[in-house]
């Protein structure tokens, strides 16, 4: 699991950063996101000290993996089990020269999953990356690259926990080569004093199905962007988001997804709740390139605001270059049903369990079609630690 | 059980109740009709406190209890149960789920012990039989893709479950084909006993063929205009309102 970002690259990326600079504000694609207090912080590398067992442990899906690799600080802990073998090649589909935060991950990159899926592998189960930030004022840069062959199949699931107000700034580089079939969850419940920027790149080629779910739970401020190239004809990618936040929590989600080659097909669907002074943020490009004829794509984002200073910024956008496509794409903002309120608490469920069933309610569209039980699990409870109040009799109990 | 005096209540600022009296004991099953507008579903939904209607006078006491006071989930536990005239589709809360959690509530506020999974799966299969549910609907979102027919009887499931004190139907009965209406009917029959009270809110006679009320009441204007039997629901469905609303005019 060696570092596979070259000592060139790396001062090629630091020399980027150092030109582009944080992004700030009157960046279009940063509009609504402010890094400037990050910047004010000197961070420094982290120990990799041995993580709180009971911290972390319990909010993650230990045990059940295929291969689990755990991180603390950016810096590889320990291995269980077994899949894939160890990445040769150098991948770099990561956009560190246009994307600061990239830049930055490349200048400083540190441990991750360096792997590879030989073609026509399937890989069992589900393999886990947990990262753990652990301190105050500490960053870390994680570089997972993850290789699937052709009609190799594997499902990947990143979870980033901790406690203390640190900053992880990730990437994640994917790349499905023909035919391969992979199901990617990135789970982010940061320390709710800490800074998220993650990115993740996938490339498909022909006929590479993918399916990529981010959860954005935790963090004082959270960024999770996931660019998507359709690279061959027949690709097919499905993106599904659900952002989750309260008190002043800030989750900001971008999507890009290129249409590169003909007969691809793009499916969409972020949901974000958004409580107290909670603000959030959708913003989805699509874009079509004038080759890329016979394209499907849909893209929505859907909104649910519980309190009236909860603020979420819509900016479903589709760049089409060929008239031979089918695309559509919406947004919705709304409050709580009243009448769907109005009907549990006719049946006797109080005001608050009634909201929270409305919620999950809500939220259960992503979380029901997670393919794998231990993740909906995982998602389900760090949902209900957010809910305003608990259901007692869902504890411990699976339907 | 429920005493009900000169009841004034509407919505959006409109005044739809006009001083109504009611008055129902333990046992007996009344069915209110009157034609639309006359008030009906704003009775059913004053009772059941649902928002934005809004009471300006009289009082609702419910054994006992000041009815209006409570939030509607309290009047729910207290043993009202409104099985609505259009149930809303919850996707994404499981029909089940939901139904055990409300029964709880309920049991847990009479401080009686709540029921397990396999407690209330048993209670719940031997209602759905009553409403000829199938096992499927337990496990979908609440009403999620019900037909219309499926709904009703839902409520009626529901209401079997929950075994209300007092359970009022909001015109259960519309859109219901024959089988369906037969079926709501049982359900309702089955609740039926010394200790349990019915109010049937219905626009036609239909229904009341097959749960055959102990009184009728005729709404009109937002108040009671007649009473009598179960001929009177007959005289209705032959004569018609107009008759009605002549004779109050004419008194």
């Amino acid at each position: 699991m060696s570092v596979a970002v070259t000592t060139t690259l790396r001062e090629r990326a630091a020399e980027t950063f150092e030109k582009l600079g944080w992004p700030t504000t009157r960046l279009e694609e940063w509009r609504y996101t402010n890094l400037a207090p990050l910047q004010k912080i000197q961070w420094r590398t982290g120990d990799p000290a041995c993580p709180d067992r009971q911290d972390c442990l319990s909010a993650t899906l230990a045990g059940r993996a295929t291969l689990e690799l755990i991180f603390i600080n950016g810096q590889l802990f320990e291995t269980t089990g077994s899949a894939g073998s160890a990445l040769k090649e150098t991948i770099n589909i990561a956009d560190w020269e246009r994307n600061a935060m990239v830049a930055l991950n490349t200048a400083n990159a540190q441990d991750g999953a360096k792997l590879e899926i030989p073609a026509g592998t399937v890989v069992d189960g589900f393999i886990h990356l947990l990262f753990v930030g652990k301190g105050d004022g500490v960053w870390s840069h994680p570089r997972n690259v993850i290789v699937v062959g052709a009609n190799a199949q594997v499902t990947i699931v990143e979870t980033y926990v901790g406690s203390g107000s640190y900053f992880t700034n990730s990437v994640t580089e994917i790349v499905a080569h023909e035919s391969a079939v992979v199901d990617h969850y990135k789970i982010e419940c940061e320390s709710l004093t800490a800074y998220h920027v993650g990115n993740v790149y996938i490339r498909q080629e022909c006929g590479a199905n993918v399916t990529s779910r981010t959860i954005a739970l935790g963090g004082a401020l959270a960024r999770n962007e996931t660019h998507v190239v359709l690279n061959g004809e027949g690709a097919a990618v499905a993106l599904d988001g659900l952002f989750v936040g309260t008190g002043s929590q800030h989750l900001d989600n971008r999507t890009v997804i290129d249409h590169v080659q003909p007969h691809c097909e793009s499916v969409e669907l972020y949901k974000g709740v958004l409580d107290q002074n909670a603000r959030g943020v959708f913003d989805g490009l699509i874009i079509v390139r004038p080759g890329a004829v016979k394209t499907v794509s849909k893209q929505t984002n859907r909104n649910l605001l519980l309190s009236e200073t909860a603020i979420v910024d819509s900016k479903p956008n589709l760049e089409i270059h060929n008239n031979d496509v089918k695309c559509n794409h919406g947004s919705t903002i709304g409050q709580i049903d009243e009448e769907q309120l109005f009907y549990l608490r006719s049946r006797g469920l109080d005001a608050d369990e009634a909201r929270s069933l409305l919620i999950f309610a809500f939220a259960s569209e992503i979380v029901d079609r997670m393919k794998i039980e231990p993740v909906r699990e995982q998602v389900r409870r760090a949902l209900f630690r957010q809910m305003p109040e608990r259901l007692p009799e869902r504890r411990g109990e699976t339907r | 059980m429920l005493e009900i005096k000169n009841l004034k209540a509407g919505i959006e600022g409109k005044q739809i109740l006009n001083g109504l009296d009611l008055t129902i004991n333990p046992g007996e099953v009344h069915a209110i009709m009157g034609p639309n507008g006359s008030g009906k579903s704003t009775l059913a939904n004053v009772l059941a406190g649902r928002p934005k209607y809004e009471v300006t006078g009289g009082t609702v006491t419910f054994e006992g209890k000041d009815l209006l006071e409570l939030p509607t989930e309290e009047r729910a536990r207290e043993g009202v149960f409104l099985a609505m005239q259009y149930p809303v589709e919850i996707p994404g809360v499981n029909n089940i789920y939901f139904l055990k959690a409300a029964l709880n509530a309920m049991r847990k506020h009479h401080g009686q012990e709540e029921l397990d999974a396999m407690e209330f799966l048993q209670l719940a299969r031997e209602k759905m039989k009553v409403v000829e549910l199938d096992e499927s609907f337990m496990n979908r979102g609440v009403n999620e893709g019900f037909s219309g027919g499926e709904k009703k009887r839902n409520e009626i499931f529901q209401m079997a479950v929950l075994d209300p004190k007092l359970a009022i139907l909001d015109e259960t009965d519309s859109g219901l084909d024959i089988d369906a209406l037969r079926i709501v009917a049982e359900g309702v029959n089955a609740l039926r006993s010394e200790h349990h009270s019915v109010l049937v809110i219905t626009h036609y006679q239909r229904l009341l063929r097959y749960l055959i009320p102990d009184f009728v009441h005729v709404l009109a204007n937002g108040r009671i205009v007649k009473s009598g039997g179960k001929e009177l629901a007959e005289e209705l469905e032959q004569k018609g309102y107009d008759w009605i609303e002549q004779e109050v005019e004419v008194a």
